[in-house]
């Protein structure tokens, strides 16, 4: 039986893993290396990497850190941010990544998604999208609209359209962030996860706004997510994979048990 | 130290493959056509991730004849994802492309469900008994998968899955093996899985 996928995401600055609320007042939270060893250890299904840095500078240092993350790292490994082409994808995936997430570029640019698809297939490009319920619009879920810069300004697309052009274009899979939920640590945004996992038929990664066990029970039940990505939730100790894992068995979730 | 022969046929990443086989203490070398390396290879590994019809690139480059040969000589072989599919007859997914045909059948689309395809994400072997390959896979381990098309169940299956419907997860006859998930990517089972095909003999 296919079980669903906890996915410990690593936001990464300058090289170090940060943690803000709302992707503003950002802290250390460790070397990446090293926590992604110990989330695989404890059971996560999948690394996310998310370089926040952004900077041309930066470009080395986030190789150098892909380089060292993925060493000794054998479950999927992704990593996004600051990916603009298929020669971008080629280098991070040069240096150990399975997957590229690819979020505001795709939308300057939606041909980078086939791009990266046909050299290096579908199942290694992710399309990130950034969501936050449009409380104008007639219905403020199905309208949800794309934002980019961190959240902080509209792309002009809404979001359920975006993820099926990506789909079409050869994503295998759609990261959705929801901006209302996403450090908050109040449950993830199960409306809009379900509006979209049902627009497509590819699996969608819910993100955004986990705080406890009940909000990954709540986003694989009624949000219809194939995988969840938690980050606040895992650092500092707050919990781990296999204790998440372990609790979500008990309710009910098909999970994979670290051995 | 062993040497495996990994082939390129430019359909993707390699670089978890060899990672994780330089992990396991063996040295790697990659060959996009030069013959001599399946020539005189001990072991061979096909990865294998994106379309099946990047496999027509075996045959151009006379890589296939190459293997075809490697594998009379009972070298231990080791097809992963589409690597594993190309061992079949062919794929739906290029009907004009031919596969090796050392299994008789054909790979398929996953059958019309409500379920989303591909199927990506951790999910569970059946292990039938005396698989070398699988040998110490326990009820309740999980490999990783992520492939829209897949294997029919026959007699050289050496594991089921099920994802819509039962598929092959592995194959296994003589010196040929293939999986459909990604050993690479599977975490302590996976490891153990490559661990088991570079231990075996071949003679066995």
């Amino acid at each position: 039986m296919i079980t669903k996928r906890i996915i410990a995401c690593l936001d990464v600055h300058d090289g170090r893993v940060v943690k803000g609320v709302q992707f503003v007042d950002l802290i250390d939270a460790g070397d990446p290396a090293t926590q992604a060893a110990r989330h695989a250890r404890e059971g996560a299904d999948e690394i996310v990497l998310l370089d926040i840095t952004a900077t041309h500078e930066g470009r080395q240092t986030l190789l150098d850190t892909v380089r060292r993350t993925a060493r000794e790292l054998f479950v999927p490994f992704c990593v996004g941010g600051g990916i603009r082409s298929a020669d971008d994808a080629a280098q991070v995936f040069e240096a150990g990544a399975d997957k590229v997430s690819v979020n505001s570029a795709a939308l300057a640019d939606p041909t980078l998604i086939d791009a990266i698809g046909r050299s290096f297939g579908a199942q290694a490009v992710v399309v990130a999208i950034d969501a936050r319920r449009d409380p104008g619009a007639a219905d403020p879920v199905r309208d949800a609209q794309v934002y980019v810069q961190g959240g902080r300004k509209l792309a002009g697309r809404r979001v359920v359209e975006w993820a099926r052009e990506a789909e079409e274009r050869g994503a295998g899979e759609i990261l959705l962030t929801s901006m209302n939920s996403d450090g908050m640590r109040t449950g993830f945004d199960c409306e809009l996860t379900a509006v979209v996992s049902e627009a497509v038929g590819i699996p969608v990664i819910a993100s955004g706004g986990a705080g406890t066990v009940e909000h990954f029970v709540d986003v694989f039940g009624r949000g219809k997510a194939d995988a969840a990505l938690a980050a606040s939730i895992f650092h500092f100790g707050v919990s781990s994979a296999r204790s998440l894992k372990e609790e979500l068995a008990k309710a009910g979730v098909s999970v994979r048990l670290p051995c | 130290m062993m040497r495996v022969t990994v082939i390129d046929y430019k359909a993707g990443n390699l670089t978890s493959v060899l990672k994780a086989l330089r992990h396991l203490g063996v040295e790697t070398v990659v060959t996009d056509g030069d013959l001599d390396l399946v020539n005189t290879a001990e072991r061979i590994v096909l990865p294998g991730v994106g379309h099946f019809a990047a496999t027509e690139r075996l045959d151009a480059t006379g890589l296939t004849s190459a293997i075809r040969a490697a594998i009379a000589r009972g070298v231990p072989f080791l097809g992963i994802c589409v690597g594993m599919q190309w061992l079949y007859a062919g794929s739906s997914e290029a009907p004009s492309q031919p596969g090796l045909g050392h299994f008789a059948e054909s790979c398929e689309h996953f059958s019309e469900s409500k379920e989303k395809v591909p199927h990506v994400g951790w999910n569970s072997l059946e292990v039938r008994k005396n698989s070398k390959l699988l040998a110490g896979v326990e009820p309740g381990e999980y490999v990783y998968f992520t492939h829209s098309y897949r294997a029919p169940v026959t007699a050289d299956t050496a594991a089921t899955t099920h994802y819509i419907e039962p598929f092959a997860s592995a194959v296994e006859r003589g010196n040929v093996m293939g999986v459909q998930f990604h050993p690479e990517k599977s975490g302590a089972t996976g490891l153990k899985i490559l661990k088991n095909f570079l231990r075996w003999k071949g003679t066995e």
